[in-house]
């Protein structure tokens, strides 16, 4: 389980926001947090993640304290066990398809984990190209495959779909779920799409202005006018 | 004839190789770090690019003397000599020439998007397997920008080289000195074989940087 309890004075695109955060994410459980941009969302996740610093609080992960305010620690992103999903994918354009994936492989794991991960991903024909040949669709399935090579303890997922066309966006979420119900790690996803927190997720924090609006099931909590549209 | 120009390439191939050692590691702290005095060690590796050669030779060859503290110490405690040796060349020069190879890598490590070395920290990589792994392989343009500037820059090097390497031969004689030297004893021919070989080599060299640049930047970090 993971527990966050967090506050933070960010400088946002529409001023100032202090934000003050208390949620957990269950073992195994996706949660997705939701909100318009400029609330805080990828914020959470950088603080999660150890790229940026609480101003306060705790984040801790299975009964280990990864940041600790009041016993001054703060555990570098190295030592954190996450895999990070990032909106712009950051792949390394230097290296192939391949290699990006196996980049994050824990010493002590097998390279058969990088072969398995193309195969599910369907990249196995594009195992030899650099990103830069790449579709979108296909670039942020590299990205998740690289996220989920080192079987993180937590994986984030900061609006995977979000550069993708419709058609794409159902099938990454495919993907995303086949995992999640495969190998059920604990994950967030950020996304400010109604129907990607429908789809995958099984509760919901909505996220305004750095703090929790609503939280719960995804059909209880999200705005009826776009679950209407949905139908 | 072909003494000095041995010499020159000898001169800018150990200089160059010092340099990039060097700047490296400057490079890197100036391009990620913050601290309060940065922009005091900005200025001084940058103070080559403003001041003209013979004032930073009149104070090297200060610092270098036998007769001052530093040259002195040198001399008495490990027997070497700065002034007019090659040595003392070598280290001139890569004071000389440090700005242009730090600030093409400066600029090189600045260019590398954030998310890339984030996503490499994550992943569990400390900072210098993403120095090796992603950042060094990104920048490639500019390491290869700015270890031809430092060499070109070194082989055009003359009055730093005037003020503290004289003129001797085989020693400090490099191109830029003999051709000086031709023209003072009228031989205009030689001098003008020493000046057109100088000339073309500078002008291969801006077009291979031009194209090296033209060639990395064009497909590197689209999204």
């Amino acid at each position: 389980m993971m527990t966050v309890d967090i506050r933070k004075k960010l400088h946002a695109g529409s001023g100032r926001i202090a934000m003050e955060l208390q949620f957990d994410v269950r073992d195994g459980e996706l949660l997705a947090l939701f909100g318009p941009s400029g609330a805080g969302k990828t914020s959470v996740l950088r603080m999660i993640a150890g790229l940026l610093q609480p101003d306060s609080g705790t984040i801790t992960v299975n009964n280990e304290a990864w940041f600790d305010s009041s016993g001054d620690l703060n555990l570098v992103p190295q030592r954190r066990d996450v895999g990070i999903v990032f909106q712009d994918y950051a792949l390394f354009p230097n290296m192939t398809v391949r290699e990006n994936i196996a980049y994050g492989l824990k010493k002590d794991q097998p390279a058969d984990v990088v072969q398995e991960l193309l195969d599910v991903m369907e990249l196995i024909q594009m195992e030899h190209v650099r990103p830069s040949l790449l579709s979108g669709g296909q670039k942020q399935r590299v990205a998740l495959a690289r996220a989920l090579a080192r079987r993180p303890k937590v994986l984030l997922l900061d609006e995977p779909t979000s550069s993708l066309d419709a058609a794409l966006r159902v099938r990454m979420q495919q993907y995303v779920k086949t995992f999640h119900e495969k190998h059920r790690m604990t994950t967030l996803l950020i996304t400010h799409d109604v129907t990607e927190v429908i789809r995958l997720a099984s509760r919901v924090l909505v996220l305004e202005q750095g703090t929790i609006k609503m939280q719960g099931a995804a059909r209880d909590v999200l705005p009826l006018d776009d679950l209407r549209s949905l139908l | 004839m072909i003494g000095p120009f041995i010499l020159t390439l000898k001169l800018a191939s150990i200089s160059t190789l010092i340099l990039f050692v060097i700047s490296l590691p400057v490079a890197y702290l100036l391009a990620f770090s913050s601290f309060r005095l940065k922009p005091v060690v900005e200025a001084m590796v940058s103070l080559p690019l403003i001041l003209p050669p013979s004032v930073l030779g009149f104070y090297l060859l200060l610092a270098f003397s036998p007769e001052r503290s530093f040259g002195g110490f040198l001399d008495e405690y490990f027997d070497i000599r700065l002034v007019f040796t090659f040595t003392g060349l070598v280290i001139s020069s890569v004071i000389y020439s440090l700005p242009f190879m730090v600030q093409p890598f400066q600029s090189g490590f600045r260019m590398i998007p954030r998310a890339l070395i984030e996503a490499s920290y994550t992943l569990g990589k400390g900072r210098f397997e993403t120095l090796i792994h992603v950042l060094l392989p990104n920048m490639r343009a500019a390491l290869i920008t700015g270890t031809i500037l430092a060499f070109a820059h070194t082989i055009g090097e003359f009055g730093v080289v005037l003020m503290i390497g004289g003129s001797i031969p085989e020693e400090t004689h490099v191109v830029s000195i003999a051709l000086y030297d031709e023209v003072q004893a009228m031989h205009y021919h030689t001098a003008n074989i020493y000046a057109g070989i100088l000339l073309a080599f500078s002008f291969v060299i801006l077009v291979t940087v031009y194209s090296i640049n033209q060639r990395f930047t064009n497909n590197l970090f689209r999204p």
